[in-house]
């Protein structure tokens, strides 16, 4: 018979179909059916706290309440997704088409499986409301997440950085890391460089769930392991100090202060800031625009480790090293200022072209004449010395300091820029003898970051040593027990002949403190003894850029201050000021007002 | 009569006491496989589908065991018919099969992505299901009354137009139903002996509106099927890691199947428990029971599906006329290829069509239905026995 023929058929189809499944196959089924029935959610970790060097809290966590959806559960239909959209949109107060958005930039941006996080600090009406209402909303969370707190509000924002979800690049480019869909990395400053530190362990727990998604019960899972906290080296009161004093000049402006000794950076900052705590949310345009916007002295760019400027006369100490050590000049040697000189039929002027008369090395420096070092420039033109010694001190190259975001700078040489003139010759003009007169007062191509200068002064006041510039003083764990320090590191030797930086330290004190000093009306009152040095940077088309860079106390220093002021004019105008308030706060003394002196002029 | 003249007290009144409760001459082992599926049914729909509907845990399982009461009840109703009754209403049932099936056109609800079932007071009614045994019934009838008229291919033009316009009807509502009414249809072709060049056009001219349908119109813009439709036919080709999509579904089905390994998984049955397993009452409610019970319990049902089967052919030959032949042929067939396609569907080896397991899925109309095919099978059975004791009933 067909039809029973058929139909035996077809048993024997089923029958042997189901012995396939169920006995020959069926363990790998089971191992499936297992997996199925439990879902791994990450627990995010806390990540470590950032202390400054007395312990106080720069960065902390809080929790927020996250509208989170789960990728996995979006319907594949165009029209149940756009139905999707709008019911959450609904509870959340906004349009189908704000949710479609937001979703659609977290699946650009991140690897496959993030939650995608639709809002935070979600109001609790609309958590109840989730909670109450979770059946009919199974695509939807609500978690608990960690966000950066910043309890000193601006302070050290450029230091500190901040966080975000990791990207799927992030992922591509730290395979080692053990990075997870919709953990959180350190993206700049401290947080990116001790990301590793910081991130902590996330946990997993297992959720035993159903086929739409609603939890039934908690399975046994495995601890978030918190991140270790990083304690800075900066100094809370140096670092309030330098930054309400820059923000009261209100220019563009930044200030570095070192540990001469051990290169701890005890204060770092740059103006305009910005407030760190605006990357705890998702950023709109206009927000990332603000933060970019060179009118408004682009606030995101940290000028103190990668502005590129010429530091002007607080270069010259180090012109003056190279010549001693080249032989060039004695320290007693005179030279009489006319206030202008003339080399290769070219005049160069002080500023103002203010006569200072008959100068050594100490009395160049105390009244900033530049017609003293012109000469000293013209003289090591053709050797490499004043080149070798700048590099020596750390200008041209990165001062290794642990954040990111530091510009090398330039210190020009005749090979340099005769190839740049090779290259682009409607910019370069080919190598002078001028260039080695601007380089000696520190103009010119030459260029530095205020943290380069600080480093360079520091070496100055150690006595040669140039130090790596660190941050990072020592990371802790949740209970405060130490698990490791930072040590000094030493980036270069400089065999400086002591009686030559004696007489450097003397001519840059009376320059600070003597009343004929450059900034004698600023530090004259101070009460401990500095070693400072003005300095006013010419810039294209622009007012002169103000610095002022110190050591203190004089005659063996402990810290060095560099502060500078983007249009700030005179150094002892705007830059000095700052200084001197960075060093108050660090030795807790006060300056009294002086009277009379010169050195408005340089 | 010589047995009048036997003392009262002979063992013959054991036998009229069976036949007062309508059970004499019936097949046991068919009512054996028809019981024993429905037991299983009940008792597998006891254990898995309490957390079904919250509040009321055994909702589903009080309901089958009405449907199965009611069905029962019909089936002893139905042995007690001359089935070749029938044969005589078979225009009247014919109109009210088109009639019926109409109807839900009009006044139809829709349920699970069809609209294939009426509202009636107590009771949603699927005319397709009660459909089947109607067609078998005519059809076969139809076959007897046209065998002496006209020429062998108007007589199988005739059968096949006949069958096709309610498949065609049924078609527009409930896919997986109309292919059970073209399998019927083809059954009774093939048990009334239309001859093989006929099936064979009959089967090309299928193959090519198949590809019209599926490939060239969609290709065209012009889809006939709903995307559902298409997506839970072609999904069993590609199970898809995709929750929402009907192939995700089947794998889940598959994946609970397999799991259920030899002697079944008992309440440790993830899939079917978490609800991984799609419509766990109805049609997968095979995946519940190879999950549970493991090959063990999946083989039992599929022997009492083999055992019905094979009694239902068994009539096909036993039959007191060739009407009886046409309509077991029928029945055989309508039950076998839903427990084709339907556990082919499970085991993920066919498509996704809504066809419901006979006798196991939860469903008043398909139960009920399916006892009433029973029980004509019983009264094809019971007239079997009766002409062979009195060659000259019929």
């Amino acid at each position: 018979m067909v039809i029973g023929s058929i139909g035996l058929i077809m048993l024997g189809v089923l029958f042997f179909r189901l012995w396939s499944l169920q006995i020959v196959t069926g363990d790998k089924y089971l191992a499936e059916a297992n997996q199925n029935r439990t879902r791994e959610v990450r627990v995010p970790a806390p990540r470590g706290r950032i202390l400054d060097r007395d312990g106080d809290v720069l960065v902390d966590n809080r929790t927020s309440m996250a509208l989170q959806l789960d990728p996995i559960e979006i319907p594949s239909s165009v029209a149940e997704r756009r139905a999707l959209y709008a019911r959450i949109g609904k509870v959340l107060g906004h349009s189908a088409d704000w949710v479609r958005k937001k979703v659609y930039e977290t699946k650009k941006n991140d690897p496959p499986g993030s939650p995608i996080t639709l809002d935070q600090d979600v109001d609790d009406d609309i958590v109840y409301y989730l909670q109450e209402h979770q059946a009919e909303f199974p695509e939807v969370q609500v978690n608990r997440i960690f966000v950066r707190k910043y309890p000193q509000g601006l302070l050290a924002a450029h230091i500190l950085g901040s966080v975000g979800e990791v990207t799927a690049e992030d992922l591509e480019k730290n395979p080692d890391k053990d990075l997870g869909a919709g953990d959180t990395l350190g993206k700049t400053g401290v947080e990116q460089t001790y990301d590793d530190v910081l991130r902590g362990k996330p946990g997993d727990t297992r959720l035993q769930v159903d086929s739409t998604g609603k939890v039934l019960s908690q399975l046994p899972s495995t601890l978030p392991e918190p991140g270790q906290s990083v304690r800075l080296s900066i100094d809370e009161k140096v670092q309030e100090a330098g930054e309400s004093s820059l923000q009261s000049v209100g220019l563009p402006g930044a200030f570095v202060a070192l540990d001469v000794n051990n290169g701890q950076v005890l204060g770092l900052a740059s103006n305009p800031t910005f407030d760190p705590d605006i990357f705890t949310h998702p950023l709109t345009q206009k927000q990332v625009d603000a933060l970019y916007d060179e009118n408004n002295g682009a606030p995101l760019f940290d000028r103190a480790i990668g502005g590129q400027y010429a530091v002007g006369s607080t270069f010259k100490p180090f012109t003056a090293l190279a010549a001693l050590d080249g032989g060039y000049i004695t320290p007693d040697e005179v030279v009489n200022d006319t206030g202008t000189i003339t080399i290769a039929d070219q005049e160069f002027d002080n500023a103002g072209k203010e006569a200072h008369g008959p100068v050594d090395l100490r009395r160049a420096l105390e009244v900033s004449s530049d017609v003293y070092f012109y000469k000293l420039g013209a003289e090591m033109n053709g050797s490499r010395q004043l080149q070798d010694w700048a590099g020596d001190f750390g200008f041209g190259k990165a001062t290794g300091i642990d954040i990111p975001g530091e510009s090398e700078g330039l210190v020009p040489t005749p090979k340099w820029l005769n190839e740049a003139h090779k290259e682009q010759p409607e910019y370069y003009d080919p190598w002078v003898i001028g260039q080695n007169i601007q380089l000696a007062i520190g103009q010119g191509y030459l260029q530095a970051s205020p943290l380069q200068l600080a480093v360079a002064y520091a070496a100055l006041g150690n006595g040669g040593t140039v130090l790596k510039p660190q941050l990072m003083l020592q990371t802790e764990d949740a209970a405060g027990r130490v698990k490791s320090e930072a040590e000094p590191q030493v980036a270069g030797q400089i065999p400086i002949d002591p009686s030559a930086r004696q007489v450097i330290m003397e001519g840059l004190h009376d320059a600070a403190q003597a009343p004929e000093g450059t900034s004698y009306k600023v530090f004259g009152g101070f009460p401990v003894k500095v070693a400072g040095k003005t300095g006013t940077a010419e810039r294209a088309n622009e007012t002169d850029q103000a610095w002022y860079a110190v050591l203190a106390p004089y005659p063996n220093p402990k810290i060095a201050v560099v502060a500078t002021v983007e249009e700030g004019g005179f150094g002892a105008d705007t830059a000095a000021p700052v200084a001197l308030q960075v060093l108050q706060a660090y030795f807790g003394k006060e300056a009294h007002a002086v009277s009379g002196g010169t050195g408005s002029v340089e | 009569m010589e047995s009048s003249r036997l003392p009262r007290h002979a063992p013959k009144q054991r036998v009229n006491l069976l036949e007062r409760v309508g059970l004499a001459g019936m097949d046991g082992w068919l009512a054996f496989s028809a019981l024993g599926l429905i037991a299983c049914s009940l008792f597998t729909l006891y254990e898995a589908s309490n957390t079904v509907i919250a509040g009321a845990p055994q909702e589903y399982v009080q309901r089958q065991a009405l449907y199965g009461l009611v069905g029962i009840i019909g089936m002893i109703a139905v042995s007690r018919i001359d089935y070749s009754r029938f044969r005589e209403l078979r225009v009247g049932i014919y109109t009210f099969l088109c009639a019926s099936i109409f109807a839900v056109f009009t006044f139809g609800v829709a349920a699970r992505g069809s609209t294939n079932q009426l509202e009636l007071p107590f009771f949603t009614f699927q005319p397709a299901e009660l459909g089947k045994l109607l067609l078998i019934l005519a059809l076969a009838g139809f076959v007897i009354d046209g065998a002496r008229r006209g020429s062998e291919g108007q007589r199988t033009i005739r059968i096949l137009a006949l069958g096709l316009l309610p498949t065609g009807l049924v078609l527009l509502q409930d896919l997986g139903t109309s292919l059970v009414f073209a399998a019927i249809t083809f059954a009774i072709m093939v048990a009334a002996g239309v001859r093989w060049l006929h099936l064979a056009a009959i089967g090309a001219v299928l193959a090519v509106f198949v590809a019209v349908v599926l490939v060239a119109l969609p290709a065209a813009g012009h889809p006939v099927l709903k995307e559902y439709q298409t997506e839970r036919l072609t999904s069993f080709l590609s199970p898809s890691s995709d929750i929402g999509d009907a192939g995700y579904q089947q794998n889940q089905a598959k994946v609970g199947i397999g799991a259920g390994g030899t002697t079944g998984r008992g309440n440790q049955a993830t899939q079917s428990r978490f609800g991984f397993v799609p419509e766990r009452h109805t049609d997968f409610i095979f995946a519940v029971v190879a999950e549970r019970y493991g090959f063990v319990g999946a083989a039992l049902v599929l022997s009492l599906f083999a055992l019905l089967f094979w009694r239902a052919l068994r009539l096909m030959t036993l039959s007191k006329n060739f009407y009886g032949t046409l309509v077991a042929a029928g029945i055989a067939t309508a039950i076998i290829f839903q427990v084709f396609v339907n556990v082919g569907m499970n085991l993920g080896i066919m498509p996704i069509t809504g066809i419901p397991l006979p006798l196991m899925s939860y469903g008043g109309s398909a139960i009920i239905s399916t006892f009433l095919m029973i029980g004509v099978l019983q009264s094809i059975h019971i007239e079997s026995h009766a002409a062979q004791r009195n060659p000259w009933i019929n």
